[in-house]
This record gives C-alpha cells, sequence and structure tokens, in this order.
C-alpha cells in the first residue's frame, strides 16, 4: 500500500525540529533513515498529519570516544557502526549484532535513533544498549534528560521519550578488559526479525562471572534484563545450576504469542540462547551439551 | 498544507527537475513521473528487495524513501547499470544460468549483486547468500542466482568459467 497524505517539513537544525514538534504536536512526526517508519506508514499502521525530516542533520551523525564513553550521535547509520574500527574496539557487542539488523540495502538508511525511538521488542539495537547498560540522550522544549536505556523502553514502540523530544544520542561505556559478550538470534531467514533474541555483556575472571546482563529481545514487549542471570554472578557454573537459572528464566518471561512462534516456543529459545550464551562466554562446551533442559 | 514540494535530483546521470507529493515514495516517483519501471514494486514495506536502487552509490528500498528524501541526491536505478554496460556480464551470467524466471526480483537482484561485488571481489557463497539475503525470488530456489554472482565474481577475478 501506500502512505496516506502528509505534510512535509525538513528540520535545518535540531533547535528547528524541535520548534516544528511543539508547533505540530501529537499528529507530527519524526524521521530520520524511516526504514521503520515508512513500512507502517505504507501498511497504514499509523498515518502521521505531518512528517518532520531529520535526516539532513549532520551535527546528530557520527561517533566518538572521550575517555570512558562512546558516543554515537542518533542519525548514525546501521552500516556506520558496521564499519566502525571504534564500535569494533570499544561495543564489540554492537559490531556483532549490527550483522543482524535487517539487510543491507535497509543498513544504509536505518539509523540508530530511528530504532532505538521506534522501540520495536523484537529489534536488536534496543537489547544491546540495555545489556551495554547505555545512556539515551534526548532534547525537548525544556533541556537535555539522560535516560538509562533500562528505563527508555516502557512496552511496544512505547519509550520515555515525550512527542516534543528529539533523540540525540546514545553513549556506550567502553568495554572494560576482561569484558565479553555474546549475540545470537534466531529468525526465520537471516536479517528478518528476530522469534528470539539474546545480547548479553559479561565480565570474566578465570572461570566464574564478574558481571552478566543478558537483555532477551522479542520474547517480551520490549528488551528484558534477566535476572535469573544473577544466580550465576561470583560462583563456579555448574550444569545442574545453570538448568535452575535457566528455569528460572522461563518464569520470569512473559512472551507474547503471534504467527511466528506460540509464548512456550520462545520460553524454550530463550533458555536455549542462556544455555549457549553462558557456555560461549565461559569457553565451556560441556555446558551446552545437554541443551536447556 | 499537503502541497507538492519541488525535487532535484540526479537520475542516470540526468538532471530531473519535479514537483512531488510527500507522500510520492522514490520507487513510484521513478516509475510514474520518469517511467523508469525496471524498479519493481512487490511488498512496499521493505521485505522484498524488489524496488533496490542506487542513491549516493549505495543501494537502498525506494520503497521505504520518500521522492523529497532524495531531493539532491544521485539516483541509479537498473535501467542507469544496463545502459552503462555495468552489469552486462551479471546480466549475461543471470540469462545463462537460469537464474531467472518470472523476472520480477531481478532488477532488485541484480542491484544487490553488483553492491556486493563492488564491496567484495570474491564473496563465497555464504556471503553471496547473506548479501542477497533481503531480495526475495519466488521462482529459483536462489541457487541459480548464487550460481550466477559466483561465476561473474570469479570470472571477474580472472578466473575461468
Amino acid at each position: 500500500m501506500k502512505a496516506s497524505a502528509f505534510s512535509y517539513a525538513r528540520a535545518t537544525s535540531v533547535v528547528n525540529a524541535l520548534e516544528l514538534l511543539v508547533a505540530h504536536g501529537d499528529s507530527a512526526k519524526l524521521m530520520s533513515g524511516g526504514q521503520s517508519l515508512m513500512p507502517a506508514m505504507n501498511l497504514r499502521l499509523i498515518s502521521p498529519e505531518m512528517i518532520v525530516d531529520i535526516g539532513e542533520l549532520a551535527e546528530l551523525r557520527g561517533i566518538a570516544v572521550g575517555g570512558d564513553i562512546l558516543s554515537i550521535g542518533a542519525l548514525t547509520r546501521h552500516v556506520d557502526l558496521q564499519r566502525s574500527p571504534e564500535i569494533a574496539t570499544h561495543a564489540p557487542l554492537l559490531t556483532e549484532a549490527i550483522a543482524h539488523v535487517a539487510h543491507p540495502a535497509i543498513r544504509n538508511r536505518g539509523t540508530i535513533g530511528g530504532s532505538l525511538a521506534h522501540a520495536d521488542p523484537a529489534s536488536e539495537l534496543p537489547a544491546c544498549m540495555v545489556a551495554l547498560n547505555a545512556t539515551i540522550i534526548v532534547r525537548g522544549p525544556k533541556g537535555e534528560r539522560r535516560i538509562a536505556a533500562g528505563d527508555f523502553f516502557r512496552g511496544i514502540y512505547q519509550t520515555a521519550l515525550s512527542p516534543q523530544e528529539l533523540l540525540v544520542a546514545v553513549e556506550v561505556p567502553v568495554a572494560r578488559k576482561n569484558s565479553t559478550h555474546f549475540f545470537s538470534e534466531f529468525a526465520r531467514r537471516h536479517g528478518d526479525y528476530a522469534i528470539a533474541g539474546l545480547a548479553a555483556q559479561a565480565t570474566v575472571q578465570g572461570d566464574v562471572f564478574n558481571g552478566l546482563d543478558m537483555a532477551f529481545f522479542a520474547v517480551g514487549d520490549r528488551p528484558v534484563l534477566a535476572k535469573a542471570v544473577n544466580r550465576l554472578i561470583s560462583v563456579p557454573v555448574t550444569p545442574a545450576l545453570l538448568s535452575e537459572a535457566s528455569a528460572a528464566l522461563a518464569a520470569e518471561l512473559d512472551p507474547q504469542q503471534d504467527q511466528q512462534a506460540s509464548a512456550s516456543m520462545r520460553r524454550h529459545l530463550a533458555k536455549v540462547l542462556m544455555v549457549r550464551c553462558v557456555s560461549a562466554l565461559l569457553g565451556r562446551p560441556d555446558l551446552a551439551a545437554g541443551g536447556p533442559g | 498544507m499537503t502541497a507538492p514540494v519541488p525535487v532535484s535530483l540526479d537520475v542516470n546521470g540526468e538532471r530531473v527537475d519535479a514537483q512531488v507529493l510527500p507522500r510520492l515514495n522514490l520507487a513510484d516517483f521513478l516509475r510514474e513521473h520518469l517511467q523508469l519501471t525496471g524498479t519493481h514494486v512487490g511488498c512496499e514495506h521493505g521485505v522484498c528487495g524488489a524496488c533496490t536502487v542506487r542513491v549516493n552509490g549505495e543501494i537502498v528500498r525506494s520503497c521505504l524513501m520518500l521522492a523529497v528524501q532524495a531531493h539532491g541526491a544521485s539516483v541509479q536505478t537498473i535501467e542507469g547499470l544496463s545502459d552503462s554496460g555495468e552489469v552486462a556480464d551479471l546480466q549475461a551470467a543471470f540469462r545463462d544460468r537460469n537464474a531467472l524466471q518470472c523476472g520480477y526480483c531481478t532488477p532488485g537482484m541484480l542491484m544487490a549483486a553488483q553492491d556486493l561485488l563492488k564491496q567484495q571481489a570474491e564473496p563465497d557463497r555464504e556471503q553471496i547468500r547473506e548479501h542477497l539475503s533481503g531480495n526475495y525470488c519466488r521462482c529459483t530456489g536462489y541457487q541459480a542466482i548464487v550460481d550466477a554472482v559466483e561465476t561473474t565474481a570469479r570470472v571477474r577475478a580472472g578466473y575461468r568459467p
């Protein structure tokens, strides 16, 4: 289908974009790369009266490292993340995850800010932000707010952004020594939305986790930071303990059911991902040998 | 307020000036305003890849881009790549390998395949599949398409076919 009619304004600066949002209220929608918004508009799932195109705002583009923080401008495209040596060095989880975000032609236009603001529960980048403990920076008429990624995602397509705010950047703590990551997802076709997925960041000392953040996606209405992993921190991981943790994970999750998978299939896949993740991060193939039980 | 917006862009090396409605996507602009009907419209929500074109040298979904967003851009369609001879060998390989039947996906496939071959001289079959993963073909089962792309890469790299 085709998008319904709307009026169009090309923002000339962040300030100008915010003015346009204030002037047009809820009827306006920001567009950056349009790779989530355009499908929704073409399918008539949404019909904004006004599109504020921020795609040309160069001030929102780019990757910079300062101290312990990696700053990524909202308009940085997926392809830019994928090719960035800074991202590969300081947030390798993102480099790995981005290869699963849609397909090359979409990665050439889709942006990190657009993906996060859209907040599709099946998309990869929101979960990565939660696993990486990132801070999301938004600007509105009253100034700037800094929101922890864990508090930013509120539900299906729901975020902490108000209609008059613009996501301008994210800040990701640079990966520390001893830190390691894991990314995996199940999808019908490479690049399609996940049926269940996991982005994890960990610090490992010897054969024990010092820290472990597992953000599951496509198994809830937002990225889910699994509490069950706390059982695996600072203790030697045995098959029995892992089986206990994966059972706790299944109890903690409340996945949706749709034409791709039932809730119980999603729970099962999340358990599989947890077991594979722990096994891979600790270099313990024995832990994955029996499956999630 | 939904009045036409002026746009100027370069399409296959020719400057185009037009007035377009904001809702018009780039695929429909190319097909209906410029009669460049080699760009096909399949799913209209970014899944099938039939509408793949090049914008500023990079492949994009023309159904997921507004014509107004192409203002100032350089757009290349399958007609441009075909006329310049840039994909002549790839087209010949598709024909030789029966890598098309109905042909609906072919312009998008060629666009995506040529994009890969520009970035990577000798991709393996897995990399070819990965790069074409966003392009649906409902006729061939993909094997022949991967064959054609692989063959073209090898010939371009100087191997005998």
